[in-house]
């Protein structure tokens, strides 16, 4: 303890460069998050999928619709626990640019199925009694300045309403989610509002795809396999697979664009890392002489070691803790894209990534030149002066 | 000496003593580099796309879609509709009849090669007016389609990014099987990333009746839009949006422009803070390494802004050559990268291919000069306001 001014002093004899260090450091380590949030996003929150749901499209597109008797086909199916089904409605607000996921649901067992969107109780059965309700996510009621009891009208170029006029609903709810990387945007209503406009047309009791949570996720691909044999030779085929799967399909289609740009980014921050630790390393290297006058004065050499490490350390966890704090704090900001990509958050597993790098970046560095400096006689390094 | 001979004077020095500083200048430019690197590649995505997407559009072609509808897919016109728009004035016609081509627009879901999985494809279904609009687009290997069959024709793209694709094979969606009877080119545009069918045949397999999403026809001559636009709004029958097509696909392309331009530069400004602070590091060291140098030069009479400007050009340069390393790495590895990704307005695959400009060629020097001004600015300060007594006696 008695060498922390030693310590200090050290850091602070090129006030610049050590500035300067830990600001390259701090740097490298934000980019670190924004990184790893991003990954989180473009894999469309794959990792939070459930993986006791199954979905079912139209075997031809999911733009093609499935009619709404297969519910209670599917319910009866063994193996099934629960059934809802939903409608992209592909709604905006005010602007076509105001983007909102929005979907038509059952919402009881909508509900059921997505334990993950939390709202209080009786929210949820304020909506479920009413037929022109909805809830929406944290994330887009804040956006827009939504409050539960607040009227929004929304216009949806797929489903109009005969008269032109647009969509009204009644905010019953909003929710949020104790689980990072959930959706939080999304704004879900009544699928029997929109069904009963539309009474006797080509687009009655038809739905856009089936949610259903199995018994044993183990079997999901056999029951999968089922249900679409269940369907098989109708009008509307089917095309049953793993929520993930179906997550990772989309992700998929968004290309190899956002790996290649974390490919990029990734190679140049491992550089920027790479430079900072140089320097760090440098700045102990040119002191070697020092370590050699201590160990002349009867410093022993562990004692030496941890006064270096601890030197390299304080530089690697201001710079890198920092980073990973400011990021953290960017990153809880939300979606930089205005809600194209709602799974931008930062995964508890990559923040002690980052941390175990932080680590490993201030041992590195001190350990080399320090271990180096051991292997020196006395005399040579003082003659190095 | 005159204060700009000195300048070039003090500045040759500086550029001279280079060589004996290439580990900390080298870094600085590996740092720029890296930044410029990742701010061209990123944002050549965004250009490539906005390119293919625009690259689709012809002044003499317009876009009529339902009233509202903001893509071609969420769009919906029936047969009539589509009858009252091909009698407007200021369309095209020729002996067949006006070049004006209703139009279905829907996805389908079939393999990619790079992953085996499903993606959306789209699917468009012509009527024969369709190729008089677009005279742009050549088959180059097979044939056209014949219309009144399961025929159809992929465009080069799709064929590149999608399994089974190729002339001869037969592809099955849903009950429907469809035959690949030809390849098409369209000026590599969007179009080529499409799949085309016949209209007729496509209708009632998504159960579409004798409807269609979308007229695109031909003007007459391009000043004749609004002759046309006048017309469709005032006939009370329609409710409908005519787009010059130019500027429907420029829109298209807006939502994943603006999603990769965020990210571009947000990414690429985080590292630029980095690439000052190695910046700001090798100019501070240079100076330091020269301090007798540059005391030595003020004793002699050279000014203090000689000095600034020399410490500041150095930054420059050194910005300048990061910067074009970068650019060039960047050109060298993405311009022309083949790929493919969902536009996210209507959900369909478009292939595209990475574009380095030279606009964006420029724009990555630009910043790099910027962010070698910023790193260059204290140091240089700093070796002007050197005391020259003291700076003398340093070793």
């Amino acid at each position: 303890m008695k060498f922390l001014p030693l310590v200090f002093r050290n850091l602070t004899r090129r006030k610049v460069r050590t500035f300067l260090t830990i600001a390259s450091i701090f740097m490298a380590f934000v980019l670190f998050g924004v990184l790893m949030a991003l990954r989180a996003a473009f894999t469309l929150g794959v990792e939070v999928a459930g993986a006791d749901r199954l979905m079912m499209i139209h075997k031809v597109s999911l733009i093609q619709l499935l009619p709404k008797s297969y519910m209670e086909r599917v319910r009866s199916m063994e193996g099934v626990t629960d059934v809802s089904h939903a409608n992209w409605f592909g709604a905006y607000y005010q602007d076509p640019s105001n983007f909102i996921a929005n979907m038509a649901v059952d919402p009881a067992s909508w509900l059921r199925m997505y334990p993950e969107f939390v709202l209080p109780e009786d929210h949820k059965k304020a909506w479920i009694a009413n037929r022109t309700g909805a809830i929406v996510g944290i994330s887009t009621a804040n956006k827009f300045g939504w409050k539960v009891g607040d009227r929004v009208p929304l216009i949806s170029p797929i489903y109009r309403k005969p008269d032109g006029s647009p969509w009204e609903f009644t905010i019953d709810g909003i929710y949020d989610s104790p689980i990072k990387g959930t959706d939080k945007t999304q704004f879900f209503f009544h699928w029997d509002y929109i069904n009963e406009t539309f009474r006797n047309s080509p687009v009655s009791d038809q739905v856009g795809w089936y949610v259903m949570r199995v018994a044993d996720p183990a079997a999901s691909d056999r029951l999968a396999k089922s249900l679409d044999a269940l369907f098989a030779n109708s009008p509307a085929e089917t095309k049953t697979a793993t929520e993930k799967a179906f997550v990772s399909n989309f992700a998929n289609q968004i290309g190899d664009i956002g790996s290649i740009m974390m490919a990029i980014t990734a190679v140049v921050l491992s550089f920027i890392l790479f430079v900072a630790g140089n320097s760090m390393a440098q700045s102990i290297r040119e002191r070697t002489n020092e370590l050699a006058v201590l160990k002349t004065l009867g410093f022993s050499e562990r004692l030496i070691l941890s006064l270096v490490l601890v030197e390299s350390l304080t530089i690697a966890v201001i710079g890198g803790g920092l980073g990973l704090a400011v990021a953290s704090v960017l990153i809880a900001q939300g979606d930089p894209t205005n809600g194209m990509l709602p799974a931008f958050y930062f995964p508890v597993r990559d923040l002690i990534i980052g941390m175990a790098l932080v680590v490993a970046l201030g041992l590195g560095t001190g350990l080399l030149p320090a271990l180096q400096a051991r292997r020196l006689k006395i005399v040579t390094a003082l003659r190095k002066a | 000496m005159n204060w700009l001979s000195q300048t070039i004077a003090v500045t040759g020095v500086t550029l001279r003593s280079l060589g004996q500083r290439l580990g900390s200048a080298t870094v600085a430019v590996i740092g720029i580099a890296g930044v410029v690197i990742v701010f061209t590649a990123v944002l050549s995505i965004a250009e490539g796309f906005r390119a293919a997407m625009v690259g689709a559009g012809d002044p003499h072609r317009v876009m009529i879609l339902r009233a509202g509808s903001d893509t071609e897919m969420t769009s919906g016109l029936s047969g009539d509709d589509a009858n009252l728009i091909r009698d407007a004035p200021g369309i095209e016609r020729s002996a067949d009849g006006p070049n004006a081509s209703p139009e279905l627009f829907v996805i389908v879901g079939h393999p990619l090669k790079r992953t085996g999985t499903d993606a959306n494809v789209p699917l468009r279904g012509l009527t024969a007016a369709a190729i008089r609009v677009r005279p742009e687009v050549r088959i180059v290997e097979g044939r056209m389609l014949a219309f009144g069959t399961n025929e159809i024709v992929v465009g080069r793209a799709a064929s590149r990014q999608y399994t089974g694709l190729d002339v001869g094979s037969s592809v099955r969606w849903g009950e429907g099987e469809w035959s690949v009877v030809g390849i098409f080119e369209a000026g590599g545009s969007v179009a080529e990333s499409e799949i085309w069918s016949d209209a007729r045949v496509l209708q009632p397999a998504y159960r579409r009746g004798n409807s269609y999403q979308s007229v695109l026809v031909r003007l007459a001559s391009p000043d004749s839009f609004q002759t046309l636009k006048d017309a469709l709004t005032a006939d009370q029958r329609l409710n409908v949006t005519p787009m010059r097509e130019q500027e429907y696909y420029a829109q298209q392309s807006q939502v994943l422009q603006s999603i990769i331009r965020t990210i571009g530069f947000g990414i690429a400004g985080l590292m630029g803070l980095g690439a000052i602070f190695g910046a700001v590091n090798t100019m501070y060291s240079a100076v330091a390494s020269r301090t007798r140098e540059i005391a030595t030069l003020r004793a002699l009479g050279f000014g203090r802004s000689p000095v600034v400007i020399s410490v500041m050009i150095e930054a420059v340069v050194l910005s300048l050559i990061g910067g074009v390393i970068g650019g060039g790495l960047a050109w060298l590895v993405f311009d022309g990268y083949q790929t493919a990704t969902m536009n996210w307005q209507s959900f369909s695959q478009v292939a595209f291919a990475f574009a380095v400009t030279p606009s964006l060629l420029a724009r990555g020097l630009f910043y790099a000069v910027i962010m070698g001004m910023l790193g260059g600015l204290l140091p240089a300060l700093r070796a002007a306001r050197l005391p020259i007594v003291t700076a003398l006696r340093q070793l």
